[in-house]
């Protein structure tokens, strides 16, 4: 597999055209939301099929910006792991636009501000799955941060603020220390290119102090054990639509940044040490994650709380792939699709959520009775969303699950096996506590409103795929295994799929 | 940020000092124990300037080689202004009017500064192609402007920016996405220039965005203004029904 | 030899580090801020001297162009930070976050 310079516009219109809506929404306000939501994604998602396309037929897609090859100009890159991560975000993106048009029709506060923060965000994300410039990265961060921030504060709420405030300090923190790594690297190696980057870098303690910066920036922004403190009040206290976008897509693009970072750019500084000391972080967040999802009053806290938890789990992967090329691919693999499957499971679970508390007018758990029988398509969507959180049979969750606990035992690491299983055992305890609730039947004097349609719906399509990538796994994964860590002669070894 | 607000005495403050200690000692240490680096940018620069279409390198980086950067940060100023409005509530709430300044002098002066302040403004537009300047220092002139005759009260507040006012925000980013996306329709890449094309386009982005940054930031001062209401009446204000051009663009 | 950018190096990363111990330290928000502006000015000053540290080479244009990229997301950050505290601030007439950031059980 060679990879080729394009010239074809999917990969930059992947970028221009959220940033178009962007600029449409706020001019035209909230009755342009309508065309946008049916225009923008259809526009996204044909440059997408048309960039997987090409992929498939030449392989590696370089595209320097302005034809400016690096290091002067600013390259874009797309393979394997970056077109899962587009699809990833396009999928999402798609239920939860749906789901704002119902959500925000109606009295809601929030609807006219909502879409050009949204689509800004998209573009963010997408710009930052496309770039291979280290300092570009920091500016998709920044895009990223402060519309997450922007949305975060949309109620107006004072809790709102304040958690928005808190977020918006933490993800501050945490870009400008990437960005203070960044500046070390490119004093030392006169670079910003990450393939160049990669080429050059030698394993020395400055160069470790670089990295180390950059990972501790990123780590807070991915809000690993102990500097997660930030996202459960934000994550628990945005609207339902805002709160499935952070959990399900912004928290997934500093936790890419951290897997390009470290095994394309510095593989070698990936110490054993290290390495189990991530996991260990991860195995913390994933208990305590758990143990306080169990015991919140509110709903959309519970949500939150888990997503602390399935963070702990995608850090696994760090153990799990630096022992020995023989679990690499696979703990790879088995990271980045439960980081896929969880964007899918989270973003449902917080969208039906979102339609059981507009149903009761209530967001604290145990006042949940009744909800079975008024909102049945969206209870259906929490279970099966819970299914893959879970790890459960036939879900996305699962073959991720499974794909972690082959390397861990490939590698010997029994340990980390143990807290995959039991943390999904703690999984289950969370999600059952509110299932039981909601099947109750309700007090006597319970008022329920209705949804509109679109909001079930939309949860229930987002659970839906989550399982079907229980089933479809072949593609994402064949996928997955044409990405940049790879393709250049790293340690870990190369395998060729037709 | 900390976990045990107010407290600041207790644990936090010896061990947030003696890591961000640490931390500085490591990063002066890792100052002087950094590689060199063998080769360095300044040189492809300089053998592109011809082809880029301005004459001062910067200019060059900042709107050519690394255009799209710029295209970036410009969408990062346009999220703050959306995230300021977006938490203003929507309910009938008193805005800020300051109150115009009745001295003489302040208003002489402003009557000798602010076309002193868009001459300059302009000037350093224009001398951006080939020395230091730009739109970004343009447009901070210009908003300084914007600042005083806020302070005097010629500039009103408003909750929710008007039609005119969002199209002069917006102007300078979307110039620059056409600018961006024409060469695509070509055949070519994004924000592809050379040479005399390269020039003009780079005038044409610089002198839109000069409008727009400095409506952006003027926007900005007027926008974080504060409301009259200062307690929690304010939410409960917020929840009234609201009237017809409440939350409205 | 040493050139000239090798002291704005060392000032950047002394400003950085004073700047992250504002940051988590103080409590009240504008001082967080103003922290995040020390740290942000720590990094641009860093970016720009030490591709200079060393005598005899050129003034390098990617940087600086960098560092003006940085200083107006720093400056859009900075601008939203503060119209969130000031909004706050009318809100509950505080200048601190609540004290737990973590809800009740």
């Amino acid at each position: 597999m060679t990879g080729i310079s394009s010239v074809a516009p999917w990969i930059p219109s992947l970028i221009l055209l959220p940033l178009a809506a962007g600029s449409l929404s706020f001019l035209f306000g909230p009755r342009s939301s309508l065309g946008l939501v049916a225009a923008t994604p259809v526009g996204i998602g044909f440059a997408l099929i048309q960039l997987l396309l090409e992929f498939n037929d030449t392989g590696l897609q370089h595209y320097p910006v302005g034809s400016w090859g690096s290091p002067l100009g600013i390259e874009f890159r797309a393979d394997g792991l970056s077109l899962v991560m587009l699809g990833m975000t396009a999928t999402v993106g798609i239920f939860i636009s749906l789901y704002a048009l119902g959500y925000f029709s109606g009295e809601q506060a929030g609807g006219v501000w909502f879409w050009p923060l949204w689509w800004f965000l998209w573009a963010a994300l997408n710009a930052l799955f496309l770039s291979a410039d280290l300092f570009n990265l920091y500016v998709t961060l920044e895009l990223l941060s402060l519309s997450a921030a922007g949305l975060v504060t949309l109620s107006g709420e004072w809790e709102s603020l304040a958690a928005g405030l808190r977020y918006l300090l933490a993800a501050l923190a945490g870009s400008l220390a990437y960005l203070m790594g960044v500046a070390l690297l490119y004093g030392a190696y006169g670079t910003l290119s990450l393939e160049l980057m990669a080429g050059l870098i030698r394993p020395e303690p400055a160069n470790a102090l670089a990295a180390s910066l950059i990972t501790v920036g990123l780590l807070l922004k991915t809000a690993l054990f102990p500097l997660h403190f930030w996202l459960p009040p934000a994550h628990g206290s945005a609207l339902p639509p805002v709160s499935a976008l952070l959990s399900g897509l912004v928290i997934k693009a500093s936790f890419y940044m951290l897997l390009r970072l470290w095994f394309e750019v510095f593989p070698s500084a990936l110490t054993p040490v290290f390495a189990q000391g991530i996991g260990i972080l991860g195995a913390i967040a994933v208990f305590s994650g758990a143990w306080l999802a169990f015991h919140q009053e509110k709903l959309k806290m519970l949500i939150a709380w888990s997503t602390v938890a399935q963070i702990g789990y995608l850090f696994l992967t760090f153990p799990l792939a630096s022992a020995s090329p023989a679990g690499a691919l696979t703990a790879l693999s088995g990271g980045v699709y439960l980081a896929l499957s969880h964007a899918m499971a989270k973003a449902a679970l917080f969208l039906a959520a979102g339609a059981m508390l507009k149903v009761t007018g209530e967001d604290r758990i145990d006042r949940l009775e009744g909800v079975g029988r008024h909102l049945p398509v969206s209870l259906f969507a929490f279970a099966i969303a819970g299914v893959s959180l879970m790890g459960l049979p036939p879900s996305g969750g699962f073959i991720a699950k499974w794909l972690l606990l082959d390397a861990a035992l490939a590698t010997g690491q029994w340990w980390w096996a143990v807290v995959l299983i039991l943390g999904s055992l703690l999984t289950a305890a969370y999600i059952f506590r509110v299932l039981r609730r909601c099947f109750l039947a309700p007090p006597e004097h319970a008022v329920f409103h209705s949804v509109p349609v679109v909001m079930p719906i939309a949860a229930f399509s987002l659970a839906g795929i989550a399982l079907l990538l229980g089933l479809t796994a072949v593609f994402p994964l064949r996928l997955l295994e044409k990405s940049a860590p790879y393709v250049a002669e790293a340690a870990i070894p190369f395998t060729v799929v037709p | 940020m900390s976990a045990v607000e107010p407290e600041e005495h207790g644990l936090i403050r010896p061990i947030a000092a003696a890591l961000a200690s640490a931390l500085g000692i490591g990063l002066i240490v890792a100052i002087f124990a950094l590689p060199r680096p063998v080769v360095g940018l300044a040189a492809l620069v300089a053998a592109h300037l011809e082809e880029s279409g301005v004459r001062h390198p910067v200019t060059a980086v900042l709107l050519n080689y690394r255009g799209y950067d710029t295209l970036l940060e410009i969408a990062v100023l346009l999220l703050a202004v959306l995230g300021v409005s977006a938490f203003r509530p929507a309910g009938p709430v008193a805005t800020y009017r300051p109150r115009p300044d009745s001295g003489p002098v302040l208003a002489a002066l402003i009557r000798l500064i602010i076309p002193l302040i868009v001459l300059t403004a302009g000037y350093l537009l224009w001398a951006g192609a080939h020395r230091p300047g730009g739109a970004f220092q343009a447009a901070a002139v210009l908003a300084g402007g914007g600042v005083l005759l806020r302070l005097t009260g010629l500039i009103p507040s408003f909750r929710s920016p008007p039609l005119w006012l969002r199209m002069a925000l917006f102007l300078g980013f979307d110039v620059f996405l056409i600018v961006a996306a024409l060469p695509l329709g070509e055949g070519s890449r994004l924000l592809e220039y050379r040479a005399a094309r390269a020039g003009i386009a780079i005038l044409v982005v610089e002198s839109a965005l000069t409008l727009s940054i400095a409506a952006i930031l003027v926007t900005l001062f007027v926008g974080a203004a504060p409301s009259r209401i200062r307690n929690k009446r304010s939410t409960e204000s917020a929840r009234l029904p609201q009237n017809d051009r409440a939350g409205q663009p | 030899m040493i050139g000239g950018g090798l002291i704005y190096a060392i000032a950047g990363a002394i400003l950085f580090s004073l700047g992250l111990y504002g940051l988590v330290v103080h409590p009240h928000l504008m001082r967080k801020l103003i922290a995040f502006n020390i740290t942000g000015s720590g990094v641009f000053l860093v970016l720009v001297g030490l591709p200079q540290r060393m005598a005899g080479t050129p003034p390098d244009r990617v940087s600086e162009a960098l560092v003006l990229t940085g200083i107006v997301v720093a400056v859009s950050a900075t601008a939203f930070g503060l119209a969130l505290v000031r909004r706050f601030y009318d809100l509950t007439g505080k200048t601190r976050l609540p004290n737990d950031p973590r809800p009740e059980p």
